[in-house]
């Protein structure tokens, strides 16, 4: 898509919220080999073999962030989340799910397969997404789904003091690693958990800073299960 | 043992800092030099803001007319202050408020951040574009 609009003054600015810095990112975005990904995920996710290889070799700015500033900044809570600014750097939309759905919770541990009702929903969310974004690219302020100010500010909302703790907590875990000192680091990535349990960038990145994988283990996949009928992704409210 | 600050995502060594349980003392030098914070006749003053100290709290800020206690006036300020006291590292973040205004008023805050080749780029950059900011993560 980037490809596509790149000469209708749009650019994706992809920011990867990783503690661990460029080598955690770097087999993602300059792969040795393709990415395989689950054929359940694939089905949802439906792209074509060109847009995986574009994907793999994306030519937009991918940057790193290895402090979350801009979860912080733009109050992101999860991943995937997209903001659109635009031309004169006025948020359109604040922080929301980039079409990514709960599908993913569907899936079969065992089989790793996800019910097919799902994976159309997950692509039919997918898909609604990308047509607005294609609807704002092409028309700009015309767009239906620009929202209003009065909307954009109601949907921004903003930061408790706990929020804001937990991200000094946080950014503080980060300057200790920094310093090398990984074992002080660690009580401060888990204190900005515990303060926003529904920030999931903070407890996802904890638990990866403690062994590459560990993200998506048991203790995210028990959390998540105890979520119940609560939303990992909030609902996409599109207009 | 030095102690280290962070404040608005700058590193500072404090040679004058003194640690007191939740409070950190400074000299009115090392105040500016790492806070950008300038005491003045009317206040604390940072740019074109000044904040008054109330006259009947000023000893929970100012102690011997020269030392300058940072920490409870981030908390006056509600700044959140997160200290590690194994490795005497203060962080000092931004207020609630504050953060909550800037994002109400959809002006889009700038960032700078390096790429994998480590380059920076600043938000800024891409002006006169629309942009997707897109969040992800390896894990």
């Amino acid at each position: 898509m980037y490809r596509e609009y790149a000469d209708r003054n749009f650019t994706i600015v992809a920011v990867a919220l990783d503690t661990g810095g460029p080598d955690a990112v770097h087999p993602f975005v300059r792969p040795q080999e393709p990415i395989v990904v689950p054929a359940p995920m694939q089905a949802i996710m439906s792209w074509s073999p060109e847009q995986y290889a574009a994907a793999a070799a994306p030519t937009y700015p991918c940057l790193i962030d290895e402090k979350h500033v801009v979860a912080e900044l733009y109050d992101m809570k999860n991943v995937p989340m997209a903001v659109w600014i635009d031309e004169e750097g006025r948020i359109v939309r604040p922080a929301e799910p980039a079409g990514a759905t709960d599908g993913f919770r569907s899936m079969d541990r065992k089989t790793f397969t996800i019910p097919s009702d799902v994976v159309e929903a997950g692509r039919a969310s997918r898909a609604r997404y990308t047509a607005a974004l294609r609807d704002w690219i092409e028309h700009g302020a015309q767009s239906r789904f620009v929202l209003s100010e009065d909307d954009a500010r109601a949907r921004a909302g903003g930061p408790t003091a706990t929020d804001a703790l937990a991200a000094a907590s946080f950014k503080l875990g980060q300057c200790l690693r920094e310093q090398g000192r990984p074992e002080l680091a660690k009580p401060w990535f888990d204190e900005a958990a515990r303060l926003c349990p529904d920030r999931w960038t903070y407890f996802r990145q904890a638990l990866q800073l403690e062994e590459v994988g560990k993200a998506s283990g048991p203790e995210f996949v028990a959390k998540l299960r105890a979520l119940g009928e609560r939303r990992y992704y909030d609902e996409i409210r599109l207009e | 043992m030095g102690i280290t600050l962070i404040y608005d995502g700058r590193a500072c060594g404090v040679s004058s800092a003194v640690e007191s349980g939740d409070d950190l003392w400074l000299s009115f030098e090392d105040l500016t030099a790492a806070s950008g914070w300038e005491h003045k006749p009317e206040g604390l003053c940072l740019g074109d803001r000044c904040v008054p100290i109330p006259p009947a709290r000023e000893s929970e800020f100012i102690a011997a007319g020269d030392r300058f206690n940072l920490a409870a006036f981030a908390r006056y300020l509600d700044q959140p202050v997160v200290h590690d006291e194994t490795a005497s590292v203060w962080l000092f973040g931004e207020s609630a408020l504050v953060r909550g205004q800037a994002l109400r008023s959809l002006e889009a805050p700038d960032f700078r951040l390096p790429d994998l080749d480590g380059r920076e780029h600043a938000l800024s950059d891409y002006r006169g574009k629309k942009v997707l900011l897109l969040s992800w993560a390896s894990w």
